[in-house]
């Protein structure tokens, strides 16, 4: 037993000091809005009014919109895990020519806006569409189809990150013990990556119940969730109360979400990592996994094809024309589309420094052992708070900064840098579930040792901690990256004439009429495509570069 | 990541430890003001700057916004706040604290609530144009909003689908209900969209408060295709849209024809049933508690200028209110207005909208 120290003191004075940041950042920019939107819905009339919202929790329609959220979202993540895992197994553990375009190519989807990928997915499924055979335009098919579209991406490269790392040691002296390949799986393998599945599919789960685009456009007006409604209520019906319950229930789902996976996701053992990639050659019993990322490979492809060739088509021959009418303003939009996709960048930049600096804090913040229950009970809930702005309704967000910053020191309405703060909030969450498995796989005792050699707290991040998480690191800057060149949600909110970002700007030319807004929308999304997975495909290179020399 | 190898230098000693936390928290703090500061810092609001408050759809050539700079003297500030609703509905929360100086983009269907939640302060444009009276919101807000622009949302037909079938295509909106015409009509959402709230308008207008849930119940048996937006209704179902879709009647506006013209063709593929149509009219506005009421007058005034009212088909897809202001030359040909749209009251609109769209979502399923 140690006591505390004056050293022990100032290192805690210190990690609050370090808390304090982030949490300042998510307060001003999250939680004060959010309360001040669910406020006003509380108190209509300046006065408290429970009943009020108690009543429209208490709607028909509420039942039904939350069990639609819940199921329609609890079965994409599942179907999203179950095809990612072993895609991942093949994108990271195997070795084969092609494999980093591919793994370009998985993370595409991930940034495509929601609109145009809503409509090329309906070109295929709809009545003269090659698939409509399947029946499932406007049925909750399509939108679970396009929910698992859309986040493949997050479990390939979160537990892709996390398994490429793993120390291929152990999974051999078990079968040197005479363990099968299947009772490998199971014990070693599988063992080891529930940390970054529980992670991923966490972070898929509240991506998928507050999908918006991807449910108004598969679902037809039939189909509403959760998030859809908040939208309706508060742009349309200007109903706060019904907006607040729906609010107060989406941050209750993000509480116990936490509250199960975290029971699932910390009784996982340390394990040993590398850290240089361990890749072998498939071999027959690879075969399972292939046929499965195949399928991946061919479902992620086939809707980007069929954007590809419609942003080629002009008139019914090839054309580069919709490229060509990128850099020219096409009257719909302030700014040429080369300049949307310049701000979209600049952007990025700026929002992807903001997340990992600020996400990379709070998941060394979360994954420190402690001793008291209360300190594990405050980094649980300071580890929640950053996951609130995954769960929890944009439209909410996009309404409560007006209403809420308008004051003095917190004046912050229609400040350019709002969009790389919003969009950081959204990448934040991303980069604390990637690195959270990583650093909690850490073994205690390594840190223990290299402090009572000397090493300082910063010392111990960069020798013990920074090896085991560069590859997650990478990962989560790749994805930060990704997620603000493919944010809309907040970023239509926040975004100027003169500086909208791509995803804006094709939004602006797919809903005017005619065929050249139309393939401009199109082709846009092709070139926003392109460029991430070039983002994705450079960060990779990284690795064995200069953050290699520190491991 | 370069900071990991900067401060990573400190080492060892407690003031090495103390020095390298705090460089870190210094760098968070650092980004944040660096960032903004990229950005352009200018955050306060000089008597110098007007702030429009206005729609997604706001696209004016740079040119206009010079001119209208130059002749001001003010700098323009453009702040879009989402579709007509959310502009509004924005306005609304923030009335002690308005977001600009004026508004743009508040349509017939939402004014009823600007002009009630008191939200705007009374301004006319001393020599706007004439026909600005042709569009005047009727009732007590008529000193509060200033037209600028109008079009009419409309059943649209695809004229060479309905050739080669050899079906004469419908004309008024009972025909949409006649067996002949089943499982042709595609139309966005009343709830999600605001060209469908526009049409299920026309219908209550046509068919009045007894009569229009019976009119959709026919309309929902004849097979009626109900999509989220427009976009999806024109671009993915509509047989002559881009999607090349199986349903040859459409939610539209009467303006979408000659955006059907085929590439060497001379006229367009699709027409607009003028007696199907429900007119939406955008209105400009001086916001109650404007910082800068001179310039949110001299921006209305603008709005309702010869320029600005020239540049609009082009660049919004909207009919000027000026009705001397010159139309394209495809819009004058092939894009004519419904002689006598379907209008209701905005204050009424505006008091029933909520219960009209519930009972609307009931009956279709939305």
């Amino acid at each position: 037993m140690r006591l505390p120290s004056r050293s022990r003191l100032a290192t805690a004075g210190l990690v609050g000091l370090a808390a304090l940041i982030p949490l300042t950042v998510v307060v001003i920019f999250f939680v004060v809005p959010v309360v001040g939107m669910v406020g006003r819905g509380f108190f209509p009339d300046g006065e408290l009014d429970v009943a009020g919202v108690a009543d429209a929790l208490l709607r028909p329609r509420v039942a039904h919109v939350v069990w639609f959220t819940l199921w329609s979202s609890s079965l994409a993540t599942a179907l999203t895990v179950l095809l990612g895992v072993p895609t991942a197994f093949v994108l990271y553990r195997l070795r084969f020519p092609g494999q980093a375009l591919l793994r370009g190519l998985v993370t595409v989807p991930f940034v495509l806006p929601t609109v145009v990928v809503g409509v090329a997915f309906r070109t295929l499924l709809a009545g003269t569409g090659p698939l409509a055979f399947l029946g499932w335009d406007g049925t909750p098919a399509a939108i679970v189809a396009a929910l698992v579209f859309f986040n493949l991406a997050v479990v390939v490269r979160t537990v892709g990150a996390h398994w490429e790392g793993l120390d291929r040691r152990r999974e051999e002296a078990a079968a040197a013990l005479g363990a099968s390949p299947a009772q490998v799986l199971r014990t070693v393998t599988l063992p080891a990556l529930v940390p970054a599945v529980v992670s991923a599919g966490t972070v898929v789960f509240l991506f998928c119940a507050t999908a918006f685009g991807v449910v108004l456009t598969l679902g037809g007006v039939e189909y509403a969730t959760v998030e859809t409604e908040i939208y309706l209520l508060t742009t349309q019906f200007l109903d706060l109360q019904g907006a607040a319950a729906l609010c107060v229930l989406q941050i209750v789902f993000v509480v116990v979400l936490l509250g199960l996976t975290r029971r699932v996701g910390q009784g996982s053992a340390s394990v040993q990592r590398t850290s240089t990639a361990v890749r072998r050659t498939p071999a027959g019993r690879d075969v399972p996994a292939l046929l499965v990322s195949a399928l991946v490979v061919v479902a992620v492809a086939a809707p980007l094809v069929s954007l590809v060739v419609r942003s080629l088509r002009v008139d019914g021959s090839w054309s580069l024309e919709h490229y060509r009418a990128l850099d020219g303003t096409t009257g719909v939009l302030s700014v040429p589309v080369t300049q949307a996709l310049e701000n979209s960048l600049r952007v990025a930049v700026d929002a992807t420094l903001l997340a990992v600096v600020l996400g990379g804090t709070v998941a060394v913040l979360v994954t420190r052992r402690l001793r008291t229950p209360v300190a594990r009970r405050a980094a649980a809930t300071f580890d929640a708070v950053f996951m609130l702005p995954l769960g929890v309704s944009a439209v909410t967000v996009g309404f409560g900064l007006l209403v809420a910053l308008d004051t003095p020191p917190l004046d912050f309405r229609g400040s350019p840098w709002l969009v790389p703060v919003a969009q950081a909030l959204v990448a934040m969450p991303l980069v604390v579930r990637l690195l959270v498995p990583a650093l909690r796989s850490v073994d205690e005792r390594q840190r223990e040792a290299a402090a009572s050699l000397g090493a300082g707290t910063l010392r111990v991040l960069r020798t013990v901690d920074l090896p085991h998480a560069r590859r997650a690191l990478l990962a989560a800057t790749g994805f930060a990256f990704a997620v603000s060149l493919g944010e809309f949600g907040a970023t239509s909110f926040l975004s100027r004439p003169e500086t909208v970002t791509l995803p804006v700007a094709v939004y602006q030319l797919v809903s005017r009429p005619g065929e050249d807004n139309f393939g401009a929308a199109l082709a846009a999304s092709v070139v926003l495509g392109l460029v991430t997975a070039a983002v994705v495909v450079l960060v990779e290179r990284v690795r064995g570069g200069s953050l290699g020399g520190l491991s | 990541m370069l900071h990991h190898n900067r401060t990573g230098r400190h080492t060892g000693s407690r003031r090495g430890r103390t020095t390298a936390l705090g460089a870190l928290a210094g760098l968070g703090l650092a980004l944040t003001s660096a960032c903004s500061l990229e950005s352009g810092a200018d955050e306060g609001k000089s008597p110098t700057t007007v702030t429009l408050v206005t729609h997604d759809s706001w696209a004016v050539p740079e040119e206009l916004v010079a001119e209208f700079e130059e002749e001001s003297g003010y700098q323009l500030d453009v702040l879009p706040n989402g579709d007509a609703g959310e502009v509004t509905n924005k306005l609304v929360l923030t009335a002690d604290n308005p977001l600009g100086d004026a508004v743009y983009g508040i349509d017939n269907t939402f004014a009823g609530r600007a002009v009630d939640e008191g939200v705007l302060a009374s301004y006319t444009p001393s020599d706007g144009p004439a026909s600005l009276a042709d569009f005047a919101l009727p009732g007590d807000g008529g000193d509060l909003l200033t037209p600028v622009d109008w079009s009419d949302v409309c059943v649209n037909v695809d004229d060479v689908w309905f050739r080669d079938e050899g079906i004469e295509p419908p004309r008024t909106l009972g025909d949409l209900t006649d067996p002949a015409y089943r499982g042709l009509f595609v139309t966005p959402g009343a709830a999600s969209s605001s060209p469908g709230l526009a049409f299920l308008l026309a219908t209550i207008a046509e068919y009045g408060e007894d009569g229009w849930e019976d009119y959709w119940r026919d309309l929902m048996a004849n097979d009626v295709k109900l999509t989220s937006g427009w976009t999806d209704a024109y671009e993915v179902d509509f047989s002559a849209g881009p999607g090349g879709g199986d349903r040859p009647i459409v939610l539209s506006y009467s303006s979408s024809p000659p955006f059907t013209i085929p590439e060497g063709g001379s006229k367009p593929t699709t027409s607009a049933l003028l007696d199907t149509c429900f007119r939406q009219v955008e209105y400009a506005g001086v916001l109650a508690g404007a910082e800068n009421p001179a310039g949110a007058e001299a921006l209305v005034d603008f709005l309702v200028s010869r320029d600005f009212q020239t540049a609009l088909p082009d660049n919004m897809y909207v009919y000027p209110v000026d009705d001397e202001a010159p139309l394209p030359e495809l819009w004058a040909r092939w894009a004519p207005a419904a002689e006598r749209p379907f209008q209701l009251d905005p204050e009424e609109v505006d008091a029933q909208r909520s219960d009209w769209l519930r009972a609307w979502s009931d009956l279709t399923g939305g």
